[in-house]
């Protein structure tokens, strides 16, 4: 097997693949908190999250998610909802922005896993082009969602 | 001989990391004989010049590489060159088909596009195994006349289902699309049961034959389709090209889309008059290298013989089944007797891009995603497939490295 792949499908990446944290039905009109929701499509391969935020009293962000895509795409819709669980607002916009400036460094970052977490071994997929996209989907939903709690909140 | 013929695809020694290239993604694009890459390249070194204009020496040559495209490709589907009109690619052709009805069917073209014009007492019908490409532009058409739109079901085979043709297709039916390969199953469509159908209810008929053209012998006036589309690229021929056919007759009366410089007779203040077929299409400055080396990819084409390069595709799709077959956990999408060397399929437990990413690992190149074709995909209650494609350069050891590629995919990713 090429390192390549190895650096790729790390096992953290298959394991949240097969056990995603985060994936259950949506709570939509009926989540108590502020919350927002988002619907994205991989229109290239057909990659589809519907993701919803609630922001908590601990000051925490509730994610749950259903989608249906690749190994990828799911793993990090997992691992986001995983940091998500531990982290302030604050916190989770400033891993999406390291996440984000991660995944377009076509390989020449190193990943910070002090505050990445699993997130960091989405590494390899930057080397991917094909595949930034996957890795992405459930973080645009993330911060599209967020963004919308965050305008309810102060509604 | 086909063995031999691999040699004139210089791209297929490029090797993909450490191993070697089996190249099955021809359904997408074809790759190119050299003969077709030196025509490209010699157009620009030696006769480069503005076409059907200028009397010049290069002009002249220019236009004859131009016009040798039409008859080259009337030889190959029937028809003379006159019915040969070049658009960007088969999805343009297909909008100027239908976005010509829709002129038609708001007042454009006079009495003769009469015949063209759709409105809420007529249907519309496609099939639900088409390509995008094949389906929006006539949703877009119902849209803009109100026309209904309607559709064949497909089998759990993977065929039309027949059953209802008669009451599908129907006195209000002006137009029938379809395809006559499935670009996702492979399926061959029975194209003259389809266009009797559409004669009897005084249907025009467009043919989809992206996917036919190069990989079998097609001749439109036989099959009496009244439109055709399909693309240079996926014929051995380059990107940027793709070609209109039809009746001479249909095609004179269907108004244009693209107006301008280089298809009208003659161009007052207010108003224009328009030239007849092939240049009613053809407005402004078009791809003449591209025609050139399209040319060259048809006599290539011609000379291999489409009804053995078709044999020979069966034969892979063969070897490719019965392989398949044996691999546990790989649902093949449809199962028609009738095909070429396409095969889609759906691996348990492991998502499309996730197989492609595998194969590619060990140089195979397959195409994973909805090919264009969400609604079949929907279908068979799947999002994405991965399709292995065939042609005439590829052999039976490029169909055992994508199996014994395939047969690793659920260990490696550790599905029982």
């Amino acid at each position: 097997m090429s390192t390549q792949m190895q650096q790729l499908y790390q096992q953290v990446i298959l394991d949240h693949s097969r056990s995603r944290i985060g994936n259950q039905a949506l709570l939509r009109d009926d989540a108590t908190g502020a919350h927002g929701f988002s619907h994205q499509v991989n229109p290239t391969c057909g990659d589809e999250i519907e993701l919803e935020t609630e922001l908590l009293d601990d000051g925490t962000i509730a994610v749950r998610w259903t989608g249906d895509g690749c190994s990828i795409s799911m793993a990090s819709a997992s691992v986001l909802s995983e940091l998500a669980t531990e982290a302030s607002v604050a916190d989770m916009l400033d891993i999406e922005a390291k996440f984000h400036e991660l995944m377009h460094s076509r390989g020449t970052l190193e990943a910070d896993e002090e505050i990445l977490g699993d997130a960091a071994a989405f590494t390899g997929v930057s080397k991917f082009p094909a595949r930034i996209k996957c890795a992405l989907l459930s973080w645009v939903a993330f911060k599209d969602a967020l963004n919308q709690a965050q305008t309810s909140l102060e509604e | 001989m086909f063995s031999r013929l691999r040699n004139d695809f210089p791209i297929l020694d490029t090797r993909v990391g450490e191993s070697a290239l089996s190249y099955l993604d021809s359904g997408a694009t074809s790759q190119k004989p050299q003969c077709v890459i030196d025509t490209f390249t010699e157009y620009f070194q030696q006769r480069n010049a503005a076409v059907h204009r200028g009397a010049h020496t290069l002009a002249v040559m220019a236009t004859d590489a131009f016009e040798s495209g039409r008859e080259a490709v009337s030889n190959l589907v029937g028809g003379v060159p006159e019915q040969v009109c070049w658009t960007k690619n088969a999805t343009e052709a297909l909008n100027v088909v239908a976005l010509g009805m829709d002129r038609a069917s708001h007042g454009f073209g006079g009495e003769s596009a009469g015949r063209f014009a759709l409105g809420p007492d007529d249907s519309i019908v496609v099939t639900e195994m088409e390509h995008h490409a094949n389906l929006v532009p006539w949703q877009q058409l119902a849209q803009s006349t109100g026309a209904q739109l309607r559709w064949i079901p497909v089998t759990d085979s993977g065929e039309l289902d027949l059953s209802d043709l008669s009451s599908i297709v129907d006195e209000t039916t002006k137009v029938f699309a379809f395809t006559h390969v499935s670009n996702v199953l492979g399926t061959i469509n029975p194209v003259k049961i389809l266009v009797a159908r559409a004669r009897e209810v005084g249907a025009f008929v467009v043919l989809d034959a992206c996917q036919s053209v190069p990989h079998m012998p097609v001749n439109f006036v036989d099959l009496d389709v009244d439109f055709a589309a399909f693309s240079a690229h996926k014929a051995l021929g380059p990107t940027g090209l793709g070609v209109l056919w039809g009746k001479s007759e249909l095609l004179n009366s269907l108004p244009p889309v693209l107006t301008g410089g280089s298809m009208i007779t003659t161009v007052t203040m207010d108003k224009s008059e328009f030239m007849d077929a092939p240049q009613r299409f053809e407005a402004g400055t078009q791809p003449v290298a591209e025609v050139a080396a399209f040319a060259t990819a048809v006599n290539y084409l011609a000379e291999v013989g489409l009804d053995r390069i078709f044999d020979h595709e069966r034969e892979l799709a063969r070897v490719l089944l019965d392989g398949v077959a044996q691999i546990p956990g790989i649902r093949v999408l449809g199962a028609a007797k009738d095909r070429i060397g396409t095969v889609a399929f759906d691996v348990e437990g492991v998502h499309a891009h996730d197989v492609g990413q595998y194969l590619d690992s060990q140089g195979v190149a397959v195409r994973v995603g909805h090919h264009c074709a969400q609604p079949l995909h929907r279908r068979y209650g799947v999002t994405a497939s991965t399709r292995a494609s065939t042609y005439l350069y590829n052999n039976v050891e490029d169909c055992e490295r994508f199996l014994a590629a395939l047969a690793e995919v659920r260990p490696f990713f550790g599905v029982q």
